[in-house]
């Protein structure tokens, strides 16, 4: 019994250390949530081409609101992410839950917060 | 002395008239071609090419057009001159024999689409913001008319499905204001507007039936339509595909669905549904639901080749790499295609042999054989959306 439970402690103590080893390494990754170059670029151009189709390719509006960085002036940022995430209810803005990550509506909402996008 | 003066003039005027006359046929041919041509939008780069669709080739290009996002295009009876509508409130009116643009105003600061009127004098464009609908000369684009879509406490409603109706009028919807409005232009200083109130929420864009008889708003806040018989607007707008989509929960959509045309064959009329993977099937005599096709996607649009005898359909982000052909006699999914990334538009020449898919994010524009449903060739364009054939000078409703 007592070697059982050293064995159960042995590995109960392995996992929290590989529980950490992960959350270490894990961690600053998420945190600072910043999608690599690649998948900004993608988001870059989700943001023009298809959210523009609603609110425009220079995101100054259309059946959406328009999205410039003097239109967003004011709107906390947690706010932003969640009607991008979760949508608006009674009106055509769609949840984006299912196709993007919390960290990528983040980066999206800070790059346009900042007008960190090409407009031509 | 007198003879030497007359004789060089002539010569000038012989000359200024050979120069034009090379002018005018300089970039791709002859006048008499016209009917063969039409405009592919190069919406982010603010854009039109011109292509030949005997050729099957690119011929011209237009830019200076400022932001194309879902810019279309109608025609001028002769096919000779195309009038853009850009997102920014641009309209332009470009001379697809010349290769250039003709006139160009910005007439708001955000607006939708627009149409001909039947005579080809005017041309109206539906506005977001300001909301409403401003009518031009098609001459010379100037402000004849302006219609503001004032409802409720003043405020103005943002405006969608625009289309010319027999009698020069213009029929629109009211998409925040959930209102058809009838606009006579007979006299075209002095619009008579009648408006048809509670027709459902959020018309998101509409059409005319090919005979120029009925406008139907599609619904955005429900399943549903809206209908007016431009025939008997006593009888008021009719609600038809009540709850088409039976209780069933509608998905997320990342792409408005389009009513470009009328997919009609026959008794059957083809619809996207809003938020789900299916084409409905309506019997346009009783407006009733027939059935519903089970497709791909959600629906952007759904278009009948000329002949009536397929439909191809193709679908919203992110499933829109794909376009479905149905055949209509057994209503069922005949083929899948699978053209590339982002599939925005189709385009069917006059008489259906060929059908024109712009696929954006390849930067490419296919063209198909609609019999064998083979492609034949592919043409460069800049993220290519809108496909418009100067084919539409003569089609109601395009």
């Amino acid at each position: 019994m007592s070697i059982m439970t050293s064995i159960q402690r042995l590995s109960a103590l392995r996992s929290l250390l590989v529980a950490l080893a992960l959350g270490f390494f894990c961690t600053p990754v998420f945190a600072a949530g910043a999608p690599d170059t690649v998948r900004q670029k993608e988001l870059l151009h989700l943001l023009k081409q298809d959210c523009g189709s609603c609110h425009g390719l220079t995101l100054q509006g259309g059946l959406g609101p328009p999205l410039s960085p003097g239109a967003l002036a004011g709107k906390p940022a947690t706010v932003l992410s969640r009607i991008v995430l979760d949508g608006v209810p009674g009106t055509p803005m769609p949840p984006w839950r299912a196709l993007l990550t919390e960290a990528e509506v983040d980066w999206l909402i800070q790059t346009l917060i900042q007008g960190r996008y090409e407009t031509r | 002395m007198r003879r030497g003066n007359v004789i060089p003039w002539r010569r000038t005027v012989a000359m200024v008239a050979a120069i034009a006359g090379v002018g005018l046929v300089s970039a791709y041919g002859a006048a008499q071609r016209l009917g063969d041509l039409g405009v592919v939008v190069e919406r982010a780069v603010g854009r039109v090419l011109v292509v030949d669709t005997v050729r099957r080739q690119r011929v011209a290009e237009i830019g200076g057009l400022g932001d194309l996002s879902h810019a279309s295009v109608v025609y001028s009876r002769d096919q000779r001159y195309a009038f853009v509508f850009g997102r920014d409130g641009g309209l332009t009116k470009i001379d697809l024999l010349r290769a250039r643009i003709v006139k160009r105003v910005v007439q708001s600061e955000n607006s939708i689409g627009g149409a001909i009127s039947r005579d080809g004098r005017l041309v109206a464009v539906s506005n977001y913001r300001p909301g409403g609908v401003r009518i031009f000369s098609a001459d010379t684009l100037e402000l004849l008319a302006d219609i503001p879509a004032v409802y409720g406490n003043g405020r103005r409603s943002k405006v969608v499905g625009l289309v010319d109706a027999p009698g020069r009028r213009f029929v629109f919807s009211l998409y925040d204001a959930e209102e058809i409005w009838v606009a006579d232009l007979t006299d075209p200083g002095k619009p008579v507007v009648r408006k048809f109130r509670h027709v459902g929420r959020q018309p998101y864009d509409a059409l005319i039936t090919p005979d120029g008889r009925y406008y139907i708003a599609g619904l955005f806040g429900e399943d549903g339509m809206a209908l007016l018989d431009l025939e008997d607007l006593d009888a008021g707008v009719k609600r038809i595909l009540n709850g088409y989509g039976r209780g069933q929960r509608k998905l997320p959509v990342y792409k408005m669905p389009h009513l470009e045309g009328w997919a009609v064959a026959g008794d059957y009329a083809f619809v996207p549904a809003v938020g789900r993977h299916a084409v409905l099937v309506i019997d346009r005599r009783e407006w009733r639901q027939l059935g519903q096709i089970p497709v791909h996607g959600q629906p952007v649009f759904v278009m009948a080749r000329p002949d009536g005898r397929q439909v191809w359909v193709n679908f919203a982000h992110p499933r829109n790499d794909t376009v479905q052909v149905i055949n209509v006699a057994t209503r069922k999914v005949i083929r899948k295609l699978t053209p590339g990334k982002a599939v925005l538009h189709m385009e069917f020449t006059q008489r259906g042999e060929q059908v024109w898919i712009s696929v954006r994010d390849d930067d490419r524009v296919d063209v198909y054989d609609t019999r064998t449903l083979e492609r034949l060739a592919s043409l460069p364009a800049d993220k290519p959306s809108g496909i418009f054939f100067s084919a539409r000078a003569h089609r109601i409703g395009l």
